[in-house]
């Protein structure tokens, strides 16, 4: 037994190596996640410092379920063409975008039915260990049922998890996503157990 | 797998994010702490993405380019593993790192020191059946920064790791032996334990050298996940 290797920042110069082709490299991961099925949808955002400063090199990487709510790389799910995974840079006004389809719903360890919502985990220049937090959508009326939200004592602080109804079109359903790391409306991040 | 595995315990070892030598932690660690929930099949299951697209090049950055870049060729290599001492096999690992001068090729990099047209400083591979991985590179340079005055990063390579899971997840960095700059550092020295400290600074090995040729830095990875007593022998 030995417990897992320390963490430390992944720094400010990440991007050539991880989530830019402007260096020559082919990525293994972009900011979007296909699917042959379910309602495609993109959530934009920004990330923000405890100044209310946007954060210009930070890293999300975002995991999900399908529309039918099964996981890539789980038992229920071995046989999806859907990987469930992409990774985004924030720019230099703190903003990035994941091209997805709106996940499906699935059960916890103790069969309770979960609200559709991705896993997200940021990474930042400043962030020894990197964060989680999930991505919930205003409109799903099963949010009001989900445990890990309800697991978030103060409920005034659940709204930071809310992907909220964005304008324009271009195919997508919008969604609008701010990821606060410290301060005022500090986003709820997860010690997962 | 069952949520026990990964029991917040566990932890123990990581960094704290609000490390105050390091100034960067200052405006962005979080102010309160995380909501502590049982991890659901979302987060015990594993991304899948790229893993069967990569080259033999990708995990050789001397020959990413026409001609060889300048520096110290040295190999990187070691295991990875799972809290349990198991191999972790087929686990993607992503790594960058500056040049032998000290500069990295990101556009954001302003420190003077030349960049080398023949390396670019970024690697990728999978781990084999028995967890091993293994890297040939240059040794990368110390650079100064801007934490405080005559800041200066000891030379160091990113690693980035996937594992059995969302929550086996690591980002880290790895650091050699006998290194002045490693006392002064606040990133390393964020993490308080002076055993888990020394876990991120690689090994010199005779066993990974290649006899006039290259240098062998082991470094060996311990990811979250799997950790019950392994029952085989």
């Amino acid at each position: 037994m030995k417990n897992a290797t320390p963490s430390q920042t992944i720094g400010p110069f990440f991007a050539y190596s991880l989530t830019s082709t402007k260096y020559g490299r082919r990525l293994l991961a972009s900011n979007r996640i296909d699917s042959v099925s379910g309602t495609q949808i993109r959530v934009k955002g920004q990330v923000f410092d405890g100044d209310g400063e946007p954060v210009p090199d930070a890293m999300l990487e975002i995991w999900q379920a399908d529309p039918e709510g099964r996981l890539a790389g789980a038992n229920d799910g071995a046989n999806i063409k859907f990987t469930g995974f992409a990774r985004a840079a924030t720019d230099q006004d703190g903003t990035f975008i994941f091209e997805t389809v709106k996940p499906g719903r699935f059960h916890t360890s103790n069969d309770i039915l979960q609200a559709p919502h991705i896993s997200v985990i940021v990474f930042a220049r400043g962030i020894l260990t990197h964060l989680h937090t999930r991505i919930y959508f205003a409109d799903e009326t099963s949010n009001d049922n989900d445990p890990i939200l309800a697991a978030i004592e103060d409920p005034n602080r659940r709204v930071t998890l809310i992907a909220v109804p964005d304008s324009d079109g271009n195919g997508y359903t919008n969604y609008r996503f701010n990821i606060r790391l410290q301060g005022e409306e500090e986003t709820v991040f997860f010690q997962w157990s | 797998m069952t949520a026990d595995n990964y029991p917040p315990d566990n932890a123990a070892g990581q960094p704290d994010n609000a490390a105050p030598t390091y100034r960067s932690t200052q405006k962005r660690a979080p102010s309160i702490p995380p909501v502590v929930v049982p991890a659901t099949l979302g987060e015990l299951s594993k991304p899948l993405f790229g893993h069967n697209n990569l080259t033999e090049n990708d995990s050789d950055l001397t020959r990413q380019h026409n001609a060889k870049p300048q520096g110290e060729r040295i190999i990187v290599a070691g295991r990875l593993l799972d809290e349990g001492l198991r191999p972790a096999s087929g686990h993607l690992i992503e790594i960058w790192q500056t040049n032998a001068a000290g500069r990295y090729i990101h556009a954001a990099d302003q420190h003077d020191a030349p960049l080398d047209p023949n390396f670019t400083g970024a690697g990728r591979t999978v781990t084999d059946a028995d967890g091993w991985y293994r890297f040939t590179t240059v040794k990368p340079g110390a650079y100064p920064w801007g934490n405080h005055t005559n800041a200066w990063r000891p030379a160091h390579i990113h690693f980035s790791l996937f594992g059995p899971s969302f929550l086996s997840r690591l980002v880290t960095q790895m650091y050699f032996p006998a290194d002045p700059l490693l006392a002064l550092d606040p990133i390393l020295q964020s993490v308080a334990d002076a055993t888990e400290r020394a876990r991120l600074i690689s090994i010199l090995d005779f066993d990974l050298t290649q006899p006039g040729w290259a240098l062998g830095y082991r470094f060996d990875i311990t990811l979250r996940g799997n950790n019950q007593t392994p029952t085989e022998s």
